[in-house]
């Protein structure tokens, strides 16, 4: 079976270069990268944690399409060599090693969950409430998501938009029922909100099958027209605030009707 | 860096393929390349536009107790040469190009913005929803609306051709061309059910359902449009034929090519 792997460092020599590697039943590309450094090239750089699909570091492409090398069996994918390169939306470091590290920087961006004033818990929260919250905190961090986004990949516009996997964060907090705080508008000014054009890729190649787009994206943008685009809100939110109301600060508000007021 | 093979042991080229592998439609969309589903879409979608203009400007009777999709309601039946459909058109129209399944269709397939996942777009620069015309997706709830108001027509029209028309009136109609109207409407109405600003409009905008008025009722229906939406591209895709199947239907009957089967009683 031959494997083709990316190798190379930033402004060296770089290309791929084909190994033959036994196959064996069960065997995933993973299995195929740790055989060639075992035995054929001891300084291939390559990251891995826990090779059970959980920890996201193993993220590379395979034949193309961005995938878990931990998670990709060779015996699933089409007949012929199998190609192994690193994740082409960051910097190379070396071989398939990327520097991530811009994601963590976004993270820091996102105001983290705040609850009301006064309101510090335990709580009892009803599973209605928190049952759609529960996909989001799925997510491992591969960045798969980022990576096949063509934003990010083609078109480099990390300055202004902060990526599917971030989305899906700050709609886990606005969803939640306890955090107060609205970060719609940021996500639309800062975030990049309008620029995702819905394609997609980044729910197809989430290895824990999260919906993003249907869930996260897609809910998010509704928000936003609910702020920027719904008179209807717009005369409902001013009312409220001649009213004394003054509930507008997570769009659009509901009156409670027993809880404590969001 | 040059390309280098490695022999290795005997065993290298053994078989490692299962004797069940993944299923047919995944096989094919694994083995397919990339453009062939731009290519489908494009088919599909210019071909079914061509199609609806074709319908609107060449107008369209009634055959018996049944009318086509696309000319209801009838708006200007009677009053103009125009047919219904020049009028009608407009909100199926906006409603299926700022719907969210559709955006992703064309842009992939006929913008390629991108072509396919992680196959570069060609584009040098890029704007997304953020600049006119496509920042006007953002009215799609309202579309909505309007696409609620022809659906209801269409019901009636089914409910109408049950009971009959004109001289069939106070008869129960029970034919072919009922039951194709009658799964065309249901097709349309999980289409427009399914929708991602429904689905938020029925509950996805409330953060705390046990916090709000009739919000365990509001929740059974934000779950009831979820399920729906998980199928919204089956629903978008199936609802278009079916609207197109069902002129086609009545277009053969008209050109008398068979009668349409039925029971009257």
């Amino acid at each position: 079976m031959e494997v083709r792997v990316f190798r190379g460092v930033p402004g060296g020599e770089q290309g791929e270069v084909a190994y033959d590697v036994p196959p064996v039943e069960g065997m995933v590309v993973l299995d195929a990268i740790h055989h060639i450094q075992k035995h054929l090239q001891t300084d291939l750089a390559c990251r891995w944690n826990c090779k059970a699909a959980k920890c996201g570091s193993c993220s590379a492409e395979i034949n193309g399409t961005p995938r878990l090398m931990c998670k990709t069996r060779i015996d699933e994918l089409p007949e012929g060599p199998v190609t192994v390169r690193p994740l082409a939306a960051f910097p190379l470091i070396k071989d398939l090693v990327t520097d991530v590290s811009w994601n963590y920087e976004v993270n820091k961006k996102i105001p983290p969950f705040t609850a009301a004033e006064g309101d510090r818990g335990p709580w009892r929260i009803q599973e209605v409430d928190i049952d759609r919250l529960y996909e989001f905190r799925r997510c491992i961090e591969c960045f798969l998501c980022q990576d096949v986004c063509h934003i990010l990949r083609n078109h480099d516009m990390r300055d202004r938009f902060y990526g599917p996997r971030f989305f899906v964060r700050v709609a886990g907090l606005e969803m939640h029922p306890k955090d107060v705080l609205n970060r719609v508008e940021q996500t639309r000014a800062e975030g990049g909100l309008g620029l995702c054009n819905i394609t997609k890729c980044c729910t197809e190649v989430c290895p824990e099958h999260i919906h993003i787009t249907d869930n996260a994206i897609i809910p998010l943008k509704e928000r936003n027209a609910d702020a920027h685009w719904d008179p209807i809100n717009f005369v409902r939110r001013k009312l409220r605030r001649d009213s004394g109301g003054g509930a507008a600060t997570r769009g659009l508000d509901e009156e409670p009707a027993g809880g404590p007021p969001r | 860096m040059a390309s280098e093979t490695t022999a290795m042991g005997p065993s290298a080229g053994a078989s490692t393929r299962p004797s069940a592998g993944p299923g047919l439609v995944a096989r094919l969309r694994r083995d397919a390349p990339w453009w062939v589903l731009p290519a489908t879409v494009v088919t599909s979608l210019t071909t079914f536009s061509g199609y609806a203009l074709w319908t609107a400007l060449l107008g369209h009777d009634r055959w018996g107790p049944y009318l086509s999709p696309f000319y209801s309601p009838e708006i200007a039946a009677g009053r103009t040469r125009a047919s219904s459909a020049i009028f009608v058109a407009g909100a199926p129209l906006l409603f299926r190009f700022t719907c969210y399944y559709y955006r992703k269709a064309y842009y992939r397939s006929f913008l390629l913005d991108p072509p396919a996942c992680a196959v570069r777009d060609p584009h040098r620069t890029y704007s997304g929803e953020t600049s006119f015309p496509t920042v006007l997706n953002n009215l799609h709830r309202y579309v909505w609306w309007l696409v609620a108001i022809v659906v209801s027509f269409l019901w009636l029209d089914v409910f109408r051709a049950f009971f009959g028309t004109g001289a069939d009136s106070g008869h129960i109609w029970l034919g072919v061309g009922t039951g194709v109207m009658l799964g065309n409407v249901v097709l349309l109405t999980a289409y427009s059910a399914s929708c991602h600003s429904f689905r938020h409009m029925v509950g996805g905008h409330v953060d705390c359902f046990s916090c709000v008025r009739f919000g365990k009722a509001r929740y059974q229906a934000w779950r009831g449009v979820t399920l729906l939406n998980i199928r919204h591209p089956m629903w978008a895709w199936v609802s278009m034929f079916s609207v197109w199947g069902t002129d086609i239907y009545l277009r053969m009957l008209q050109a008398g090519w068979f009668l349409d089967p039925h029971i009257r009683f």
